[in-house]
């Protein structure tokens, strides 16, 4: 086991995430960066199996186009961590900002606490890539908005009873992929083209292996959160704006 | 893009400006290097009940004397200098910044019960329309805008703001899209009291600015943030709206989450978006109000830009990022996120 430690005290992202990649071609197995404030892109584009340690504050658009390494953030993320995110894992040991796990094709990202608005905006799928996203707080309104595929865990743990959600446009224009809320939703929340119902046990098992693994993370018991009665949201249909733009 | 930071001290206690100078510098990827600027509540405080009338001249031969000539007129000028600057970066004095501390003659507004404000408002907004080669972009009571084309750090450097003490800052960094960058461009906007500094766009600025050109305040900035310091002005001097309310007007809820409201949330809603709807602004922004004795930040009503309030004793920040808080208080207690549309406030209380 290598370890290499960055210390990132007012260093602009270039030079920074230069040292990253070296270690990674110098085939480093981890990366501890010390003093993050507000670095961009951090691990952007990396492929490989390389873990990395955040410790601060990273900037917007950590772990984008990012191929395989695992990010473990110690602290708040800023914007769109995840974005467009193909393998690997981001870890994110507080809250993160808008445009969570935006356009994300692969991997999974766990938020230990809330996250902004837009959370999954344009998630995908395609054969075995199927991007998942857990949030152990809650989420703001557009939560999964044109959502195209992949799995969105929503547990609002903050809440022993969750109150029904109440964020608007929620899953607004999906046409693939589910959501999953641990307690009720109010009706209007939903957005056009999206659908709710209690999630069934069988439905159940789908989350479970995520659930377990945001678990061992941030400190959980599964069984307490996965014994909790959930709201499965899913398309009405996989074109939900067919009739709007063309006529057949 | 574009950066945004503020910070109120509520028990009044200064800070100068090098800890928002490393705040917004933090933030450099958002702006462009083609405007920057800062805003300081207190940094007068010898001439404490005068009017600051901070003035870009091209030169200082026919539109300063204009411009003095017309202060005579109105009031008198207890003390003028140029305001000090220190070409040490990239930033050449394009515009020469000079300042004057005024007292209107209230004597010669007798139809307004704000003779004083009116004056100076008044006068603004003739020497913006009227008088090439001079604009006024700072005009309160014991507060000062430093801003030009430049870097937030180059700014902060051109201008030293490290030696100005002030209660309240807000500070910000442009990255110009829809208009050019230049010196009047660069944020704060200010008028009197309100300064205000804005990431994003104001897509109804055509129908805000026949509103607010209504009622004799004239937009000549060439963008769209210029409007919502005359709205303020508007809303929270002239119609006495408090913070809270002002922000709703400009940044109302949909109707269908009025009709999820109680009664008398409803009513009161209903009201401000039926008498206001021309001042409600639409499009993508976030923004920071301040005046004498309030910080007042808020985004739009679906959240296109970011808004993050830091926490820490009598100190409120509001900010783009929390890495921008983080750098001016590494202590920070408490970092949030407020809703869309939420007014967030921090008002002095001594």
């Amino acid at each position: 086991m290598s370890v290499v430690e960055i210390d990132a005290k007012g260093m602009h992202y270039t030079p920074l995430n230069k040292l990253i990649r070296q270690a990674v071609a110098d085939g480093v197995d981890e990366i501890v960066l010390k003093n993050v404030m507000g670095q961009r892109f951090i691990g952007d584009g990396l492929t490989g199996n390389v873990k990395i340690t955040v410790e601060g504050v990273p900037g917007g658009d950590l772990g984008m186009f990012m191929k395989g390494p695992t990010v473990i953030v110690k602290g708040n993320a800023d914007h769109a961590p995840g974005n467009t995110m193909d393998e690997g894992l981001i870890v994110i040991h507080g809250s993160s900002g808008d445009a969570t796990a935006h356009s994300m094709r692969g991997g999974r990202v766990y938020v230990r606490d809330d996250i902004g608005y837009r959370g999954g905006i344009h998630m995908k799928q395609y054969m075995e890539k199927r991007p998942v996203l857990v949030i152990g707080g809650n989420a703001r309104a557009f939560l999964g908005e044109f959502m195209a595929g992949g799995l969105i865990v929503l547990l609002r743990l903050g809440e022993k009873e969750p109150k029904p959600f109440a964020e608007m446009s929620l899953a607004s224009g999906i046409h693939g992929g589910a959501i999953y809320i641990r307690g009720p939703v109010e009706k209007w929340t939903l957005g056009i083209g999206a659908s709710a119902r209690e999630a069934t046990t069988e439905d159940l098992s789908v989350i479970e292996p995520f659930v377990k693994e945001f678990s061992e993370h941030f400190g959980y018991n599964p069984a307490d959160i996965l014994s909790s009665s959930f709201t499965r949201i899913a398309p009405v249909s996989a074109r939900p704006f067919a009739s709007k733009y063309i006529w057949e | 893009m574009c950066g945004i930071i503020g910070v109120i001290d509520k028990t009044r206690e200064t800070m100068d400006g090098s800890a928002i100078r490393e705040a917004l510098a933090i933030m450099d990827e958002r702006g462009n290097g083609e405007g920057a600027g800062y805003a300081a509540y207190g940094v007068y405080p010898d001439y404490a009940d005068l009017y600051a009338i901070h003035v870009f001249y091209d030169n200082i031969v026919e539109p300063k004397e204009k411009v003095e000539e017309l202060l005579e007129t109105w009031g008198m000028v207890e003390h003028d200098e140029e305001i000090p600057t220190h070409e040490t970066g990239r930033i050449k004095k394009v515009h020469i910044p000079w300042r004057y501390f005024f007292r209107p003659n209230r004597k010669l507004m007798p139809q307004s019960d704000t003779p004083e404000d009116d004056i100076v408002t008044q006068l603004v907004m003739h020497v913006n329309t009227k008088i090439p080669g001079a604009l006024v972009f700072s005009s309160g009571k014991n507060i000062g805008v430093f801003k030009a084309s430049g870097w937030p750090e180059e700014v902060a450097d051109f201008y030293r703001v490290e030696d100005y003490e002030g209660y309240l800052w807000i500070a910000h960094n442009r990255y110009p899209t829809n208009t050019a960058g230049w010196w009047g461009g660069a944020h704060p906007f200010n008028l009197l009291n309100w300064s205000v500094v804005h990431n994003g766009e104001i897509t109804s600025y055509g129908t805000n600015r026949r509103y607010i050109e209504s009622f004799g305040y004239i937009c000549r900035m060439y963008t769209d943030t210029e409007v919502v310091a005359y709205l303020m002005d508007l809303l929270a001097r002239k119609h006495r709206l408090s913070p809270e309310h002002a922000v709703r007007a400009l940044a109302p809820p949909f109707w269908e989450e009025i009709e999820r409201m109680e009664p008398s949330e409803q009513e009161l809603n209903t009201a401000i978006r039926l008498t206001y709807g021309q001042a409600m602004m639409n499009g993508p922004f976030a923004i920071a109000v301040a005046s004498h004795d309030s910080l007042v930040g808020f985004s739009d009503r679906i959240k296109l830009r970011p808004l993050v309030i830091g926490e820490h004793d009598q100190r409120l920040y509001v900010s783009s990022e929390e890495a921008a808080i983080r750098t001016m208080d590494p202590d920070v207690k408490k970092i949030s996120m407020p809703r869309a549309g939420q007014p967030i406030v921090g008002r002095v209380v001594a």
